[in-house]
């Protein structure tokens, strides 16, 4: 008996050598990435991290980088940035010049990512981020810098266009609409408040309220009265957890009817959760969502790499996967299918593989501008209907029906 | 300005709505009153100028949502809170306050100062930096064909707040503890040399301080929101209160509450609500030059 164990064990690891060495015929690709795994940005940090190395782990499994016939694995050398800035650039430098990195994912948040790009610029390293947001990421000329996720300023955007979209369905001009503005004194929210005057403009829209939230809001009353009066088509409020949460409690208390809402950080909030049948028919932006129809050959549909993920990270089993994790994994896929079409290491061909990406992932369209930000990927809303969180828009990829008007 | 001018036109355009600013302004005001209450009997009592009123107010807030999480009626959260912030306020009397009374205006600004941010951030550590808020669920009443509401929850909120400060009022008259505490805010010396045990009074006032800006918190949490960061804005109200209304002015305290609450929701209507904290502050400034032209004409001999 014992024999024929050490027998057994003896072929499972020859059989094993044989594999080894089968996969050892791919070669390494180095990325490298200085993240938050402490701090701050922990969370999320970590959260993009498995995202990260889920899609490595994926792209392995379905037959690695194939660059000009030969097979390839990425690998990522991760440092802490400790959620600091200054910390997060230094690591960069440290990443390009010690550990002689080509190409490099990104970090989380827009701050980290303000913080990095000068490095990677300053060495021509192709940096595909998934975490920045910001809009000022992309009006710095920056050449070497692509981000697969939708910039701030289009986080309540696509609402404008679904108001839009409404009011033709009811035989009413566009141009009839009119906008409400409330969001924060800060730079995410007026990113956000930014892409919705533009949008409201190019539609000719009327915004008849275009106001600023204090930094430590617990009553909007006296904007909501002027909705009252002034009786805004569309309604865009964003100002962090608080925003959404003052917002959803006072339009109910205030019994506020306008056909459309639309709001930033309800999740954050836990509207539904707090104020339940208050927050119906409110839409709110996210990034991804695992309802979505996007599907692509590598991580399936949406809601694949949802079930897919929770099997290689057990820790996500009883929690949604976050947007952040999607995003992140869509960046890794984003320089795989650049490899491929440069059929090359250099890194020049590579960031001219990425500007020019064309593609369509589980996480939606990839397609950079020449400032690097992402243009075929619109902002998904979701409509809380009964108290889900469910696709409304865009109307291709939706799950759901919108509930117009609100009430 | 053309924004500020068509706000102002709303106002005559829908002359209901002044009401309901006033309505809204009056039922915010109320809690401030309180807060401002409690300021003005600790700095009237024990000359100790408490910045950290507005963080007793979050963290009785804090109380009442905790018990909410833990299934206990949204209602019972004033007067737990009111107990639990008497005994945090004894503690801290003891802890820190104490050590700074007898010193100048400035150890205890920094005291209380240094107890504005440590109550903060360990709000923030314990409950996280998100806003919470208590829903009573209770219905809302309208009148003027919706325009103007009154929900239920914030009406109990305010009557809530007048039978708190009626309270406190036949304390201070009629019980034996408020009479020391009154005759140690007029002359501390004297009150002990009658044999008022000051330390004890001193204690007292400021549990009770601590107390009635912890209901004043259940009160809110239930109305609005609360937020770790949040205590500096109910502060800085309290400071304008009292300076408006003087020490040892407590009709006064209530209606300079009232009204700074109307003026304030006015403010928010005619500049944008960005400008609320703003005209609070506007307020103060001005409270304080009309003061400054007052003692002038009243002029004294310096002691």
């Amino acid at each position: 008996m014992k024999k024929l164990s050490v027998l057994s064990t003896l072929v499972a690891a020859i059989s094993l050598l044989f594999t080894q060495a089968a996969f050892a015929a791919c070669g390494e690709i180095v990325l490298g990435s200085a993240i938050s795994l402490t701090g701050k940005y922990a969370t999320n940090g970590i959260h993009a991290k498995n995202g990260y190395e889920y899609a490595i782990q994926k792209i392995k499994d379905k037959g690695g980088v194939m660059v000009d016939g030969k097979c390839y694995n990425f690998k990522v050398i991760y440092y802490d940035d400790e959620s600091k800035g200054d910390r997060g650039a230094t690591l960069a430098e440290r990443l390009i010049s010690q550990d002689k990195v080509q190409f490099m994912l990104g970090p989380y948040s827009s701050g980290m990512t303000k913080a990095i790009a000068p490095v990677t610029e300053k060495y021509q390293i192709p940096m595909v981020e998934a975490e920045g947001a910001s809009r000022s990421l992309f009006n710095k000329g920056y050449k070497y810098l692509f981000a697969v996720l939708s910039t701030s300023e289009q986080y309540l955007a696509s609402a404008v266009a679904l108001a839009a979209e409404m009011a033709e369905k009811n035989g009413k001009s566009p141009s009839s609409v009119k906008v409400a503005v409330a969001v924060e004194n800060d730079p995410f929210s007026l990113d956000v408040r930014a892409g919705v005057l533009d949008d409201s403009k190019s539609f000719n829209m009327n915004v008849v309220i275009d106001e600023q939230l204090p930094r430590d809001l617990s009553d909007m009353s006296a904007i909501l009265t002027k909705v009252k009066l002034l009786k805004p088509d569309l309604l865009i409020v964003s100002g962090h957890s608080k925003g959404a949460a003052t917002a959803v409690r006072q339009i109910d208390e205030q019994n506020i009817k306008v056909p459309m809402i639309a709001l930033t950080h309800c999740e954050a909030a836990d509207v539904t959760g707090k104020f339940g049948a208050a927050a119906n028919d409110i839409l709110c932006s996210t990034q991804w969502a695992e309802t979505l129809s996007y599907k692509d050959p590598i991580f399936g549909s949406a809601a694949e790499y949802e079930t897919d993920f929770k099997k290689a990270f057990p820790e996500y089993k009883d929690k949604k996967v976050p947007y952040q994790t999607a995003q992140a994994s869509a960046a890794v896929y984003v320089f795989k299918d650049a490899f491929e079409r440069a059929g090359n290491l250099d890194k020049e061909k590579v960031r001219d593989a990425i500007a020019a990406t064309d593609l369509m992932t589980f996480y939606g369209g990839v397609k950079f501008a020449d400032a690097g930000n992402n243009i075929a990927k619109p902002m998904v809303l979701r409509q809380i209907q009964n108290g889900e969180y469910n696709v409304v828009a865009p109307s291709a990829f939706a799950s759901h029906k919108l509930n117009w008007p609100r009430n | 300005m053309d924004q500020i001018l068509g706000n102002i036109g709303l106002l005559f355009e829908f002359p209901v709505v002044n009401l309901k600013i006033v309505l809204d302004g009056i039922m915010v005001g109320a809690l401030f009153a309180l807060a401002a209450y409690g300021l003005a009997l600790v700095w009237g009592v024990m000359n100790v100028k408490n910045l950290a009123q507005g963080d007793f107010v979050i963290s009785g807030g804090y109380v009442s949502w905790w018990l909410v999480q833990h299934g206990f009626p949204p209602l019972l959260g004033v007067p737990v809170a009111f107990v639990v912030m008497w005994g945090i306020g004894w503690v801290i009397y003891k802890l820190v306050i104490s050590r700074v009374i007898e010193r100048d205006l400035f150890t205890s600004l920094l005291a209380t100062f240094g107890l504005a941010i440590m109550m903060a951030q360990i709000l923030n550590l314990l409950f996280g930096s998100d806003t919470q808020s208590v829903d009573l669920g209770y219905d809302v009443l309208y009148f003027f064909d919706g325009f103007i509401d009154v929900p239920i929850a914030k009406l109990i909120g305010v009557l809530m707040a007048s039978a708190l400060a009626a309270g406190v009022i036949i304390f201070m008259k009629s019980s034996r503890m408020g009479q020391a505490i009154r005759a140690t805010a007029q002359d501390a010396r004297a009150a002990r040399v009658m044999g008022i045990d000051t330390e004890k009074v001193y204690a007292f006032t400021f549990s009770l301080n601590s107390a009635i800006c912890g209901a004043a918190g259940a009160i809110i949490v239930m109305v609005w929101l609360v937020q770790p960061f949040y205590g500096i804005s109910y502060s800085i109200r309290a400071f304008v209160i009292v300076t408006a209304a003087g020490l040892g002015n407590l009709p006064g305290v209530i209606a300079a509450g009232l009204g700074i609450g109307a003026l304030e929701q006015y403010g928010a209507h005619i500049f944008g609500i960005g400008y609320q904290q703003a005209i609070a502050v506007m307020l103060l400034l001005l409270v304080l030059l009309v003061r400054l032209i007052q003692q002038r004409r009243n002029r004294q001999v310096l002691k």
